[in-house]
């Protein structure tokens, strides 16, 4: 606890005050005489910054050094990490906490005095841990993460992947935070679970298209899977039953698409995909998506039954006359039920090619 | 998936969104006529103080900014040339001289300035200051200062960049896979690759060494969606996707990208509020005004893959003094792109944009303005630097997206609110105002 007191005092000291800094000659930034965007910066913004430039030009690989890094990257606006760590938890204390976009120099000279000093990663990536918790949408935050992961390999891949869960429960599509789970599967392992943990995600949020993204990766890039071809038939019947439960949803319709990549005559050919379509359409709502991929099987080659033409029959309003290409007729009933994209329809309706 | 009728997350964070943005356009439907056309039009005076406060002096809040400078300077001067207006040659003097600053000695622009040392003993360049720099060289922040001096535009503006050096810098970023890397070390992604090519591009330094395997990089980030992915595996993304499809229209090799797949994915990012969405089943964000109208701007001239692509594509068009498209490396205009070997859609004098037009401006000016100055993500967020750009392009590119030809003044239906709310024109794939773009497009053909 003292020592803990005490070096909270230490850092909340200026630096030019602290005696193992008083051999360092603090560099100030050079604006120029009449700089354009400059930024009106708080004192101990620019003294950290000041003592950085000093050690950075110095090439100074050492564990001042290394603490120096530490605050420079706890600087923070809202102040609100630089607190909660110092007192060495990982809450943020309120609100929005704004980490500084800066120091990809910073922690690009951090990770060569990581280098230089052997340091010990895994505390490493407890402390880029507090700091993602409040920043998770920044680059070099993840960057550095995956740098020092990669160093201690697979003795940190369940904290990797445990960690990213703990990202995404707070924001279930974090980009980055999705990224770097990719690439820990990829690199360190862990693959075992994953389909579980999107089937999860997705049970919370059938919405959560990361996690359908997800889904696809796993599927297509497990070692422990098959591949496509031997998840497809399971899969296409989880997502045409997830495209049941909610028609609107465009992650599933893209999804199933997905399923058939480079495989444009099994997607023509199966019944599943046309009947998911026939059925939506004969619900006579919410069937955007449908028509839009019965236009697409047809543009391929898909030899529509008189039931899809019926279908679509009831869905022209009564005092247009119907298309007798049926290609031509679904894109006039999109043009006029979803209006956003009505330009859209009538250029793919430009683009139909006569039948033959 | 047991039941639809519980509400997700996505559906109710969506579900705000479109009551905030619904009770705009309630306001807006009630007002009267007079105060319409008040909500409607671009406060163009109000854009201008912002912009040109910030450009002098930014508060404490943008310390969280301070390795993205030159991003500013670009953001700054890009919407002010967007609309319209230049800054005055004193501060075009210190913006260049702060942007040299920036540049290292390898060619690249970090986000913050070196620190000048007069070089006493080196008799060759005691001309010139020497720069010890403090940040690192990073291809995002060289992109917006090239960009920057670019929208600048003057002969000092541009010869400011040290060519040379730049190309070492591109060819340092290059990894052995084709695809580049964000700064020394950095991260590889699409984001990358964009602005290595972009800037090689404009600089007219682009070779076959750059280009190499780039393509292949870029084609494996098209998704199962359609859009582009940041990195293999990732999910399809706006920003990504406008960074993508730039890459593979500059390097000649868009016809390897699933068009129709691609073209699909971004015209559905566009939700009932009239802006972009980022990815599918994301919330409406005004910055995507750009980088998903852009695209597709750019896709409308690929003609459909239903259609004969092969034949369409690669058939340079005949124009009309009977010379063929390849070996005219004329104006390019903003939706033709006969330069980057396109052709494009013949016999229409105007021709609509495949996103709803007119349902993007209406997002922007009532939904993503700030009245005070500046523009917005979306209503009850605040305005930044970043969205001003964007939406301003994204404007831009609507305002514009029914011509054929650029010489055509727009439509009077094409801008939507007052005829002053028309912006400068301006090339969807570099996004500088097309006039600067001719420019700088000469002036590095010259030399």
């Amino acid at each position: 606890m003292d020592s803990d007191k005490e070096q909270l005092e230490q850092e909340t000291l200026p630096l030019s005050l602290r005696p193992e800094w008083s051999d360092v000659k603090p560099i100030p930034q050079d604006d120029g005489p009449n700089p354009v965007v400059q930024i009106a910066y708080k004192q101990d913004f620019r003294e950290t910054m000041d003592y950085f430039r000093a050690i950075y030009s110095a090439k100074e690989l050492s564990p001042r050094a290394l603490q120096l890094t530490r605050e420079a990257i706890l600087l923070n606006p809202g102040n609100y990490t630089i607190k909660t760590l110092k007192k060495g938890k990982c809450v943020s204390e309120n609100g929005e906490a704004v980490m500084p976009k800066i120091f990809m120099n910073v922690w690009h000279f951090r990770r060569q005095i990581l280098e230089a000093l052997d340091a010990n990663l895994p505390e490493e990536l407890d402390f880029v841990g507090c700091i993602a918790k409040d920043n998770s949408k920044n680059y070099q935050i993840w960057h550095h993460r995956r740098w020092v992961a990669q160093k201690l390999g697979t003795s940190a891949t369940s904290k990797e992947l445990d960690f990213t869960r703990k990202i995404l429960s707070l924001d279930a599509k974090n980009y980055h935070a999705w990224s770097h789970r990719q690439w820990v599967l990829q690199a360190l392992g862990g693959w075992e679970d994953e389909l579980d943990y999107c089937q999860q995600l997705l049970e919370e949020d059938i919405y959560n298209n990361s996690a359908w993204n997800q889904r696809y990766f796993v599927i297509t890039r497990s070692p422990f899977l098959g591949g496509l071809e031997a998840m497809r038939d399971s899969e296409v019947s989880y997502t045409v039953e997830a495209i049941m439960a909610n028609p609107d949803n465009e992650s599933p319709w893209r999804y199933l698409r997905g399923l058939y990549k480079n495989n444009t005559e099994s997607w023509i050919n199966d019944p599943k995909v046309s009947s998911v379509c026939l059925k939506v359409l004969n619900a006579k709502s919410n069937h955007v998506f449908a028509l839009s991929m019965l236009l697409d099987l047809l543009c391929h080659g898909f030899q529509p039954s008189q039931d899809f033409r019926e279908a679509i029959d009831a869905l022209t309003s009564d005092s247009a006359p119907i298309d007798s290409d049926l290609a031509k007729a679904i894109c006039d009933v999109l043009q006029r039920v979803d209006m956003m994209r009505a330009n859209y329809w009538i250029w793919r309706k430009s683009k139909l090619t006569p039948v033959a | 998936m047991e039941s639809s009728s519980r509400i997700t997350v996505t559906q109710r964070e969506q579900s705000m969104v479109m009551n905030d943005v619904k009770m705009m356009y309630e306001i807006y439907a009630s007002v009267p006529p007079k105060t319409q056309r008040l909500m409607m039009e671009l406060q163009r005076d109000n854009h201008m103080e912002y912009l040109l406060r910030g450009l002098q002096q930014l508060g404490p809040s943008f310390c969280v900014l301070d390795a993205n400078r030159p991003w500013i300077c670009y953001w700054i001067l890009h919407s002010i040339a967007l609309l319209g207006q230049s800054v005055d040659a004193a501060l075009e003097d210190r913006t260049i001289d702060f942007l040299s600053r920036c540049q290292g000695p390898d060619g690249g622009y970090a986000g913050g300035p070196g620190q000048a040392r007069s070089c006493f003993f080196l008799e060759d360049c005691c001309s010139t200051a020497v720069f010890i720099f403090y940040q690192m060289p990073h291809l995002a922040t060289t992109y917006a200062a090239v960009n920057a001096l670019i929208t600048l535009g003057s002969d000092k503006s541009l010869l400011s960049i040290d060519r040379g050096k730049m190309y070492t810098f591109l060819k340092h970023m290059k990894d052995p896979s084709g695809a580049f890397r964000m700064h020394d070390e950095g991260e590889i992604d699409v984001r990358a690759c964009y602005t290595a090519i972009s800037v090689a591009s404009m600089l007219n330094i682009l070779d076959d060494d750059l280009v190499r395997n780039v393509g292949n990089y870029i084609l494996s980030c098209q998704t199962y969606e359609g859009g582009i992915a940041g990195e293999p595996g990732s999910e399809a993304h706006g920003g990504y996707t406008f960074c993508g499809l730039a890459t593979m229209i500059l390097i000649n090799e868009v016809n390897r990208l699933d068009l129709a797949a691609l073209i699909d994915w971004v015209v559905f990012r566009q939700g009932v509020e009239g802006g972009f969405q980022g990815r599918a089943n994301k919330l409406v964000d005004g910055c995507y005004s750009f980088w998903q109208s852009g695209p597709g701007e750019a896709e409308y001239h690929i003609d459909s893959p239903e259609a004969t692509p092969e034949s369409d594509i690669s058939e340079g068009k005949e124009s009309s003094d009977g010379t063929s498209s390849e070996g005219s490396q004329n104006a390019s205009c903003p939706v033709n792109f006969d330069n980057v070997g396109f052709v494009s859609s013949e016999g229409l004098a105007e021709r609509e944009p495949l996103f709803h037009g007119i349902a993007l401006q209406r997002y922007i000016l009532l939904c993503s303005q700030d009245p005070g100055g500046g523009l917005k993500d979306k209503p009850r967020k605040s305005r930044d630097y970043y969205h001003t750009c964007y939406c301003l392009s994204g404007l831009s590119v609507c305002q514009y997206s029914w011509l054929k030809d650029e010489d055509a003044s727009p439509l009077p239906r094409a801008v939507l609110g007052p005829h002053s709310n028309l912006l400068e024109p301006i090339h969807p794939i570099f996004n500088v105002v097309l006039d600067r773009y001719h420019e700088a497009h000469e002036f590095f053909s010259r030399s």
